[in-house]
């Protein structure tokens, strides 16, 4: 294949990554990895550099519309970075001390995972009406649009959550995905905090995240322009026009699809990775 | 007086539209070094199934820097990516400002210990 076939073919798979994990709400990240490594036969370590750039795209450039819905809380997301991009670093230090069949599995296992979380119902969970000391001290407690009135809530397990946060960067570092649906089960399951509230936020620190292991993968020559630059200008693209055409009746549907498709990529890594062909 | 949310929020979009603009701006420049790229390599062979780490032209800032200004397209391509990488940064630079107009003392600490982890990361990994 020449460079601007495999160029071509590669804008237009995280084109479509990029689409379909705005319209669901997965993120591109997630699929650009594995269509990479199983389409394409790239190296796992290029495309972890390649997609990790992709999610710093997507996330700032969508920060804008998220901020201007008013749900994302920012006292809330910048005391969990402290969390997260610790994680990411110890990510990225562990990434060069373990074999590539390795982080393919774990990759298999991260993507069962999210396929699971995004099949499940989405409840929000009853909220403890006992204040938290920590979270009371922390100012973390705010209130969201909920019709025309705001709606207050309060934020609880703050260690609980902190950690899971250092384990969601982790996994950014070491995979170079933006781990957000760990991120949301951090907030809103642990926390406590109302759904749309924690997903907006969560979208606010994945960039941030994977800032913090963008440099050490940079510095070890794991981010190959010609690679990087399909994925990035790809997924930018299409989570734009999928933020834009976002149509609520079909997304159920689409999530459904798209998780399907996510647990076979993730059971074609796994068979790979312990097979030994990446 | 304003709602302290309230000042969070205008603020924060004001961040959210920089940040947008850095974003934009970061991909003209890969798409710049992309038809400098493609116009000199597109009929050559792609080979990216063996890893074998890049050049070290392409993984510092100085040398980065160095080989766009001569044009080079991989090298474009690499300097729009380090724009890319710098937009969080510049996000949490402007938080620091934006929680000391509120005189949120707390979070200038926390928000400063994040950009701390972030420039760490840079520094230390030799990127910069």
């Amino acid at each position: 294949m020449t460079i601007l076939a495999f160029t071509v073919l590669i804008a237009l798979g995280s084109f479509v990554a990029g689409f379909l994990g705005a319209l669901t709400g997965l993120g591109g990240g997630v699929v650009v990895v594995p269509l990479l490594v199983l389409a394409f036969g790239v190296d796992i370590r290029y495309a972890i550099g390649a997609s990790l750039v992709s999610v710093i795209a997507t996330s700032s450039g969508a920060a804008a519309a998220y901020v201007r819905e008013g749900y994302s809380n920012i006292r809330i997301g910048m005391f969990l970075e402290i969390a997260t991009t610790v994680g990411a670093i110890a990510g990225a230090m562990i990434a060069s001390h373990v074999t590539t069949r390795t982080i393919a599995i774990v990759f298999g296992l991260v993507l069962l995972y999210s396929a699971f979380l995004s099949g499940r119902p989405q409840p929000d969970v009853p909220v403890d009406p006992t204040p938290d000391k920590i979270a009371a001290a922390l100012k973390l407690n705010g209130s969201y649009p909920a019709g025309n009135q705001m709606r207050s809530y309060t934020v609880h397990r703050v260690p609980l959550g902190f950690s899971l946060m250092f384990g969601a960067g982790t996994l950014s570092g070491l995979l170079g995905i933006g781990s957000g649906a760990i991120k949301v089960i951090a907030m809103d399951q642990a926390m406590g905090i109302p759904f749309k509230v924690s997903t907006t936020t969560s979208n606010f620190m994945i960039g941030v995240t994977a800032a913090a292991s963008a440099g050490i993968y940079l510095s070890r020559g794991y981010i190959d322009p010609g690679i990087a630059m399909p994925v990035m200008l790809g997924v930018l693209a299409g989570s734009l026009l999928g933020a834009r055409v976002l149509v609520k009746a079909r997304t159920k549907w689409l999530r459904l699809v798209f998780s399907a498709v996510i647990v076979v990529l993730a059971i074609e890594m796994i068979y790979n990775g312990f097979t030994g062909k990446l | 007086m304003m709602h302290p949310t309230l000042d969070d929020r205008g603020i924060e979009v004001i961040i959210g539209n920089l940040l947008r603009a850095g974003v934009l701006a970061a991909a003209a420049v890969v798409v710049l070094g992309a038809v400098i790229y493609l116009s000199r390599y597109a009929m050559r062979p792609a080979n990216f199934s063996t890893f074998r780490g890049e050049a070290a032209a392409l993984r510092t800032m100085p040398a980065i820097v160095k080989g766009a200004a001569h044009l080079h397209g991989k090298s474009i391509i690499q300097f729009g990516l380090l724009l890319l990488i710098a937009t969080p940064i510049a996000r949490v630079m402007f938080s620091v400002v934006g929680f000391a107009v509120e005189r949120d003392h707390l979070y200038v600490v926390l928000t400063l210990i994040v950009l701390a982890v972030l420039l760490y990361s840079l520094l230390g990994s030799g990127v910069a």
